[in-house]
């Protein structure tokens, strides 16, 4: 009951900022736009709508983690916060309170998403509901890493690192915006690192049927997601305490 | 009954000592004043009686149950009504209230019914659709101690409930917490001094985390040799802090 309360009141307040809902939507959504203009007058096989639709749903993706660390960075700071703070709440309640309601959310995202990629000439296939469910670990990592910079930043320092660092290294890193293996060396070594290639990798793999192929990259994914959230819960748990002295 | 005792309650900060050896009892259903200049500790203490900072030494305990021990037992029968408004500002005046109601374990039918009733005991009825970000200043710290007594606790604490109203407002406040104080347990901090004598049974007084006198209004005032209430504040505050 507590959770599914706390839950109510968050997605309540996510939803009713309107900027989250431009940014979150239409920002992924002109940048669909834009490539398919693209693509259309100098095609290019990475601009290919089946190829740029995953990489486009995980960039959407990116600005959950704004959402998500703006949230919880604001409520730290407030009053309201301590309210809270003294309820019958446990750490628990409060980060699935935070996470259950912005994982529809980011399931939504990308279905609208892949929508516009149906309505820009994506084929309608049993594949595109496959890269769907495949990108959920993603949505999780992404709400991890908001959880995770709510809990340790102030709100102005979650806008410059959720808003500007992570939606840009998410989307350099990820090999959406062009073939990693163009730039190679260190540069791709760092980007096969870390989750978002991979994100964006299992993506594609599930849109082109290449089954074998999902789970390698989604084992990268589900492991940055289990291990980010478990810190976030650690230092939301500390921050907590810090916060009340 | 007993609604806190505490015994050598202290809290330090990397060696500065907010709150030193408190020693006090307070009675259910009385209306306790704590006073005390910034940094007099006042906080600290309410921090430590609502569970939300953990005693260094000492113990407290909220109907006998120990707040280094207990809190669990403890956090579903008391509330705060913070200094600074806290509310959710998206949300509506209603929402607000369901949302306190559910946290405390009541289900959406009987929140739904307490949020109605408080809304009409609280004179909230014109703005219960409003989001709470747009309210009056009054309204809003209206909604805040609604919010804390939604959940029907049996100890309150308020930390400076009429900062920043005026006077018609102020009043207002004054009227709604003295009705509260027939039911229920209440620990005031304001820097209204009038505030404390009219609302309060009996005060306190901290200087620099050490409570230095208890009792009525009447009594802290003979007791300073003072005119009145505000000078024997000024008095005790000054001639301790030195």
């Amino acid at each position: 009951m507590k959770i599914s309360a706390f839950a109510l009141r968050n997605s309540r307040e996510i939803l009713r900022d309107k900027l989250n809902l431009a940014f979150g939507l239409g920002f992924p959504l002109i940048v669909l736009l834009l490539l398919s203009a693209i693509q259309a007058n100098i095609p290019v096989e990475l601009f290919a709508i089946d190829h740029i639709t995953p990489g486009i749903a995980v960039f959407g993706l990116s600005f959950i983690s704004l959402f998500s660390g703006m949230l919880i960075a604001k409520d730290r700071t407030s009053s309201f916060m301590l309210r809270l703070y003294i309820s019958p709440m446990k750490s628990s309640d409060f980060i699935l309170g935070y996470t259950l309601p912005l994982l529809p959310m980011a399931v939504m995202q990308t279905i609208i998403c892949f929508i516009a990629a149906i309505a820009l000439g994506l084929t309608i296939s049993m594949n595109i509901l496959l890269a769907i469910i495949v990108l959920i670990p993603s949505a999780v990592l992404f709400i991890a890493i908001g959880l995770l910079c709510g809990s340790i930043f102030n709100d102005r320092q979650v806008g410059g690192i959720c808003g500007a660092l992570l939606t840009n290294l998410s989307a350099w890193l990820s090999g959406t915006w062009f073939d990693l293996s163009l730039v190679g060396g260190t540069f791709k070594k760092i980007a096969e690192l870390l989750p978002f290639s991979h994100a964006v990798d299992a993506g594609r793999a599930a849109m082109a049927g290449q089954f074998d192929m999902i789970i390698p990259h989604l084992i990268w994914v589900i492991g940055y997601a289990a291990v980010i959230l478990v810190l976030a819960i650690y230092a939301f748990t500390v921050k907590a305490k810090s916060d009340n002295k | 009954m007993t609604a806190i005792r505490t015994e050598n309650l202290t809290k330090k900060f990397k060696g500065i000592t907010a709150v030193n050896n408190l020693n006090m009892e307070i009675m259910e259903n009385e209306l306790f004043a704590l006073l005390g200049v910034n940094g007099a500790g006042k906080t600290t203490t309410i921090k430590m009686l609502s569970c939300l900072i953990k005693p260094s030494e000492g113990d407290g305990y909220i109907f006998g149950k120990s707040i280094t021990k207990d809190s669990y037992n403890i956090k579903p029968i008391i509330n705060v009504s913070p200094q600074e408004t806290a509310v959710a500002p998206n949300l509506t005046v209603m929402e607000n209230l369901e949302l306190i109601a559910r946290i405390y374990g009541n289900d959406k039918n009987s929140s739904l019914v307490k949020t109605k009733n408080i809304i009409a005991s609280f004179g909230l009825g014109e703005v219960q659709k409003q989001k709470a970000k747009i309210l009056s200043g009054g309204y809003q710290r209206r909604l805040s101690i609604a919010m804390a007594l939604i959940s029907e606790p049996k100890l309150l604490f308020l930390d400076e409930p009429t900062l920043g109203l005026d006077v018609l407002a102020r009043r207002e406040l004054w009227k709604v917490i003295k009705k509260l104080k027939e039911n229920m347990t209440i620990i005031l901090t304001t820097h209204y001094l009038e505030e404390a004598v009219a609302l309060s049974d009996r005060i306190g007084i901290m200087v620099k985390g050490e409570l230095k006198i208890i009792g009525t209004s009447a009594e802290i005032t003979r007791k300073a040799n003072a005119a009145n209430f505000e000078d024997a504040f000024i008095y005790i505050s000054e001639s301790e802090a030195v």
